[in-house]
């Protein structure tokens, strides 16, 4: 429908494919060369006002590197990364498998989105504050936190260091720089910015990284965190994982039927990068440079990944009721396992041999690791968790009427 | 630290002193808000801080209540004790959920891993014809939320001493400061000269580090007959209502709503056998109705008379009405004559 007509009428946007619709998404351009150039991080926000429109990429889909942002990664740290990123996808497999069976109440995958947190995590010093949501699980399988310990909060049993306090999914990692979860959307990104305002207060380096999906950008929280990062100059990211789908809404209803998340933050005075999220060696390379700027002191940068939810919202949705059941298929930019493999198969650091008997591999650790968690309770049996320790850590010590409603509790026990 | 001199201070003053005290004792303690920095605050909280203490310790935020709640979330989970102003409490709403669903729920979801040691003051209540968006008292939109601390000083002692436990605490906590009480006690009625905190007991405010513990309420009067129970400006409007009225009321405090002081309460109401409530806010779900259902629960046996809110009406603050909105003087003087007939 064209946009200018002789008469307003109110325009619901809605996706272009719909279920029983045939997907055809050759219209979206995918640049076959990286596209725009990488300016110094320390550049004036204005010169990337282009990169919000544009999309940084580096793999090829045939596995060839290109362009300036190729990042300088070892085949070690890039075979980490390919690890990590099927470690992550074999969880999220037996998670929601293991949810099915009705060992937990809830789950949600990440699948086809391993490249933006794992190859996020791989850019920033362990030290530096992540503010996820719930589908950045990579970033705990790169920074090495226990798997096991990740199955536990899932099952919300005698391993669960949350104690059973927080539905599956919604970590809280600290010692592995991983803020607690909210499930009330986009109110972390304001809180990420000010642990950055924090940092920068107390001299120390360490950035703040911030995430939300496209769809809770159009929470107040996130104009707050773009105009606070902008005003205090905080070092921070502040990223936008824009997997097209937010449950059953598209893109579109987030934002209209604009080009760009990222292009948000350009009003805000802030650097912006459109990065393939798809593609490991982008995201490294979008990050390195954000990062670089906030700890030098040149502000937040807005990353939108562009990416595809490839499962449903979580355990709750099926995806076939509001989309075609293979649009994951014809999105156009791949997978990002698959295109990092291929890049290490090119350039000779890798073989299908390998990855085949490494997802073998995964698949059995992952097993094992659920095994031994699960030996600590699941929420359809007994979850080992004490229903006492529901009333601590309410406040930082127990005030009387708790202690009172406590007690309550024991004698209608 | 600890200073044997006192002076006389004003609300205004004593909570400034507070921040003054704990920004100069501790480099994590910070102040912001709109308006707070350079021009020290639309009550003049703030005055002279920022010189002091430096621009990066006490600065002015953008008109942004979600934002400047959600920031100092941040710092507080990152080691800082911010302490945040709301220019008024009408304005708190956009500030809601990080309130709400963050700063009360950081420390519970992530089983202590992360916790926000925030303060947030704000100034509540009528009596300045502030009309419907300068005058609300919301408490009872806070107090219904665990893991949040929700105050309110009547005098500039408590409100030094409160100010100062709230910053040391490692929960948020809500600071509420009528500010009709500001500059004086006010006594509830609405057309006579106001009165200033000179010379008032509760107007000599010690110098230095001290505090007012939270969930201990103060016994403004002692007596047999009647327990009155408010806090905010109510305070002072209730003493010089029982004073009209000639009764013998015991008159509490309660400084604090959430940790609430409930064994004051108990005592004094099982000792008198009859209760009154005070509040400026609604009467609908107001804090009024939890405490009458503290006290059927606690003291059933010992009421000689059914319980009596004295509140604001259940409309919006009125701008022209207010005295006919305001529980004054004179009206809970009437309430007070007819509890004592009721038996």
């Amino acid at each position: 429908m064209p946009k200018h007509q002789n008469t307003s009428r109110l325009h619901v946007p809605e996706p272009p494919f719909r279920p029983g619709d045939t997907p055809d998404y050759s219209h979206i351009s995918v640049p076959a060369h990286h596209t725009p150039p990488r300016p110094d991080p320390m550049c004036d926000d204005h010169e990337t006002a282009g990169h919000a429109l544009g999309l940084i990429r580096v793999l090829r889909f045939n596995g060839e590197a290109v362009g300036e942002w190729i990042p300088k990664l070892s085949p070690d740290q890039l075979r980490k990364g390919l690890r990590d990123m099927m470690l992550t996808r074999a969880m999220d497999e037996r998670m929601f498998n293991m949810q099915r069976q009705g060992k937990m109440s809830f789950y949600m995958k990440s699948t086809g989105e391993e490249a933006v947190s794992v190859g996020h995590a791989m850019a920033l010093r362990p030290d530096d504050m992540t503010f996820p949501t719930y589908r950045q699980q990579g970033i705990l399988i790169n920074r090495g936190a226990s798997i096991a310990e990740m199955m536990c909060q899932c099952l919300s049993n005698g391993g669960d260091r949350l104690q059973g306090k927080s539905i599956p999914v919604l970590y809280s990692f600290r010692d592995f720089g991983f803020f607690s979860i909210s499930g009330n959307l986009g109110t972390q990104l304001i809180q990420g910015v000010g642990w950055a305002m924090a940092n920068a207060y107390k001299n120390e380096d360490g950035v703040a990284s911030v995430f939300t999906g496209e769809g809770a950008t159009a929470e107040g929280d996130f104009h707050y965190a773009l105009n606070f990062a902008s005003t205090y100059r905080a070092p921070c990211i502040i990223n936008v994982v824009n997997n097209q789908w937010a449950i059953s809404s598209f893109q579109g209803i987030a934002m209209g039927e604009g080009e760009s998340f990222a292009a948000r933050g350009t009003g805000y005075g802030l650097a912006t990068l459109r990065v393939d999220g798809n593609d490991l060696l982008a995201v490294y390379a979008a990050t390195e440079w954000a990062a670089e700027r906030a700890r030098k002191g040149g502000g937040a940068t807005v990353i939108e990944h562009f990416t595809y939810r490839k499962s449903g919202h979580s355990t709750s949705d099926d995806p076939t009721k509001y989309r075609p059941e293979n649009e994951p298929e014809v999105w156009p930019f791949g997978d990002p396992i698959l295109r990092l493999k291929n890049h290490l198969i090119l350039i000779k650091e890798w073989s299908e041999e390998q990855h085949k008997a490494q997802e073998k591999e995964l698949k059995l650790e992952i097993r094992g690791l659920y095994k031994e968690a699960e030996k600590m309770g699941n929420l359809s049996g007994d979850t080992h968790v004490d229903p006492l320790t529901m009333f601590e850590q309410v406040y930082g010590e127990m005030p009387k009427h708790l202690k009172r409603q406590r007690a309550n509790f024991l004698d209608e026990d | 630290m600890a200073e044997s001199k006192s002076s006389d201070m004003n609300m205004i003053e004593a909570i400034r002193d507070a921040m003054d005290v704990k920004m100069s004792a501790d480099p994590n303690v910070l102040v912001f808000g709109e308006d707070v920095g350079y021009f020290g605050g639309v009550f003049r909280c703030t005055a002279g801080l920022q010189e002091k203490h430096g621009l990066h310790r006490c600065f002015d935020t953008p008109i942004s209540e979600g934002g400047i709640v959600g920031m100092a979330i941040g710092m507080a989970a990152n080691g800082l004790r911010p302490v945040a102003e709301i220019q008024f409490a009408d304005y708190i709403y956009p500030g809601y959920d990080q309130i709400a669903s963050e700063a009360a729920r950081l420390r519970y979801r992530s089983n202590g891993e992360f916790w926000a040691p925030l303060t947030i003051r704000t100034p509540v209540g009528g009596g300045i014809y502030g009309g419907t968006t300068h005058s609300q008292s919301p408490e009872a939109l806070f107090t219904h939320i665990a893991g949040l601390k929700t105050v309110i000083p009547s005098n500039p002692y408590d409100a030094k001493g409160l100010l100062i436990s709230a910053i040391e605490d490692d929960d948020p906590v809500l600071f509420l400061e009528p500010k009709r009480l500001y500059n004086g006690p006010f006594d509830g009625e609405p057309h006579k000269a106001s009165v200033s905190w000179a010379g008032h007991d509760l107007g000599d405010v010690p110098a230095g580090h001290y505090t007012v513990p939270l969930g201990k309420a103060r016994t403004i009067r002692e007596g047999g007959a009647l327990t009155i129970l408010a806090y905010g400006t109510m305070v002072w409007v209730a003493k010089a209502a029982v004073e009209a009225a000639g009764v013998d009321a015991e008159i509490i405090d309660l400084r604090s709503l959430l940790p609430l002081d409930l064994d004051a309460i108990v005592t004094s109401v099982k000792k008198t056998g009859r209760a009154m409530i005070l509040h400026e806010a609604t009467r609908t779900s107001g804090f009024g109705a939890e405490l009458i259902a503290e006290i059927q629960e606690h003291c059933f046996y010992y009421l000689e008379a059914p319980l009596v809110r004295v509140t604001g009406w259940d409309t919006p603050y009125p701008h022209a009405q207010e005295w006919a909105y305001f529980p004054t003087k004179a009206r809970v003087q009437r309430e007070i004559e007819d509890i004592m007939d009721a038996d």
